[in-house]
């Protein structure tokens, strides 16, 4: 399954479906970066709220495309962890550091949007 | 179809009555003799000091209701009706304070008195007293048991709601501003308590979408590897929700404990005292909270 | 109410999806809360993940158990692969791994109630964990 990457102004916005396969996960950490590369994009959002396993793969991934967006001087926000999930993942030791949460996308925007405003 | 097939035969058929036959003298003379003997019972409970929380009145009332169920179920063998009775009068005393050694106290003590009435019925015929006794003795400690029994599912089940209701106040998740919680943690975390707070708070962040959490610990009377490590997890979690934690409260002797056994501080965002920590989530917020004027 | 045994057999990544989906779907058919509900299938997540990684195929078995007071799921994760050189150090791990790579059996442990691990370099590796329905 396919992630959509949808392009708002500068943000770019990846929203997961449903449980997604290790391949889907790689297919979308390579489409991010290149999008984001093609944009010119200075953030991208993903949005995680479908997801109802976050295992340390999955989360390992989120961590390097973070990592990777970065690099290209643009910032990562994971939006949409559900409560639940944010359990087990603690539980798991998973704990995103070094990358930006928001409670969903509308916090997530409003976080970039606080933010681009203090560095532009 | 021959008789009684496969079932032991008696010794000695002829001279030895049945065991039910014996339950039925001995039920004609409890019931014969209930007025007095429930009244040398009463005395009896008195004396030994139990169900002090009841008034004289209310223990002979029971005492009235206990024999004629504890008799019946002698003569039925049928231990349901003295097991529901068992559970109802639990039900009324528990909160009374009575205790579990009262409940099995009384019954004992009942137990007793009819056994001495026994003794004193068949005192010239030792084999009969033998006899009716070997047909008392286990239906009597069965009937001890069941109320002993009865009374502690009882107090089990007021215990657990009990708990279950304490733990719902303990663990008070409160919006003092519009996207700020405060979580005040009161008195001692298990595990098991640790995760109900964690999964409360978790799911208070998502519905009041709330930014900032302060996390006041100062009634926390101690801390130790488990609880500290679930106390770092609840931030990890909540930040993972797109919310900061403030913990407030942090006693030197806790923070001593965290350092100790390596608990990282750095991750976790600490303010000496509540009003402290309010006004640094104020502050996260964009608030900014003045004074309008001297109280006059 | 019986819930049977289901076997999910692990030979690709999207197996690991299957598989925690089936154990999520019996632990609430157990009655588990969802919060446990998504430890359990987090669980089920790692295991079959350690099987794709490690052994590149096997198997996961899901049971209900029903005790005399209580009522738990038993997952058993099984393969015939490389097996574990030093099983002490596959299960130590700081508090806070930071989601490094590994084999995830200490997060796993965490996750469960009750943790049992067999296994022999070059014969493979049998994990079972329980967890009790609270």
């Amino acid at each position: 399954m396919e992630v959509p990457i949808l392009k708002q102004g500068a943000v770019l916005i990846a929203t997961f479906q449903a449980a997604l396969s290790d391949a889907d996960l790689n297919q979308l950490r390579m489409g991010l970066v290149q999008q984001v590369v093609k944009f010119r994009s200075r953030a991208v959002i993903v949005d995680v709220t479908a997801m109802d396993v976050m295992d340390s793969f999955a989360s390992r991934t989120l961590r390097e495309i973070a990592h990777m967006i970065r690099l290209r001087g643009a910032e990562t926000v994971i939006v949409g962890i559900q409560p639940e999930v944010a359990f087990a993942m603690v539980q798991l030791g998973l704990t995103l550091e070094g990358v930006a949460t928001a409670l969903d996308l509308e916090e997530g925007l409003a976080y970039l949007n606080e933010k681009f405003k203090t560095t532009s | 179809m021959p008789r009684r097939e496969g079932t032991p035969t008696p010794p000695d058929p002829k001279r030895t009555e049945e065991p039910s036959e014996l339950l039925r003298e001995l039920v004609a003379h409890l019931r014969q003799n209930r007025t007095q003997l429930r009244e040398e019972w009463v005395v009896r409970i008195t004396e030994t000091r139990l169900l002090t929380a009841m008034t004289k009145e209310e223990i002979f009332a029971e005492a009235t209701s206990v024999y004629d169920s504890y008799v019946e179920a002698l003569e039925t063998e049928a231990f349901e009706a003295l097991q529901a009775y068992a559970r109802n009068l639990s039900e009324r005393i528990i909160p009374r304070g009575v205790e579990t050694h009262e409940v099995v106290g009384i019954v004992l003590l009942l137990r007793d008195v009819l056994a001495r009435s026994l003794f004193a019925k068949y005192q010239n015929d030792f084999k009969k007293l033998n006899r009716i006794l070997d047909a008392y003795e286990p239906a009597a400690n069965r009937i001890a048991n069941t109320v002993a029994v009865g009374f502690v599912q009882e107090r089990e089940r007021v215990i657990r709601q009990q708990q279950e209701a304490i733990r719902e106040l303990s663990t008070p998740v409160l919006q003092v501003r519009e996207r700020l919680l405060i979580l005040p943690i009161i008195g001692v975390i298990d595990p098991q308590r640790a995760r109900q707070l964690t999964e409360q708070l978790l799911r208070g962040i998502r519905t009041n979408r709330a930014k900032v959490v302060v996390i006041d610990i100062t009634g926390v009377a101690a801390m130790d590897l488990t609880v500290a490590n679930n106390l770092v997890q609840t931030v990890e979690a909540s930040r993972l929700l797109g919310a900061t934690v403030i913990v407030t409260g942090l006693s030197p002797e806790i923070a001593q404990t965290l350092v100790t056994i390596g608990v990282d501080l750095g991750k976790m965002n600490t303010v000496g005292d509540l009003q402290g920590g309010i006004e640094q989530a104020e502050r996260l917020l964009g608030y900014k909270v003045e004074k309008l004027a001297e109280p006059r | 109410m019986s819930v049977g045994e289901i076997r999910v057999a692990i030979n690709s990544d999207q197996d690991i999806v299957s598989a925690r989906q089936k154990g999520r779907a019996m632990a609430s058919e157990l009655g588990f809360s969802s919060g446990d509900a998504t430890l359990i299938a987090t669980a089920i997540s790692e295991l079959a993940r350690n099987i794709v990684s490690y052994a590149r195929k096997g198997q996961i078995t899901l049971k209900g158990v029903h005790g005399s007071s209580r009522v738990g799921i038993v997952v058993i994760a099984s393969d015939d692969g490389p097996g574990i050189l030093d099983i002490r150090q596959a299960l130590r791990d700081g508090f806070s791994t930071s989601g490094s790579l590994g084999l995830g059996l200490p997060g796993v442990r965490r996750l469960m109630d009750e943790f049992e691990i067999d296994s022999q370099p070059g014969r493979g590796t049998i994990v079972a964990v329980k967890k009790w329905r609270q």
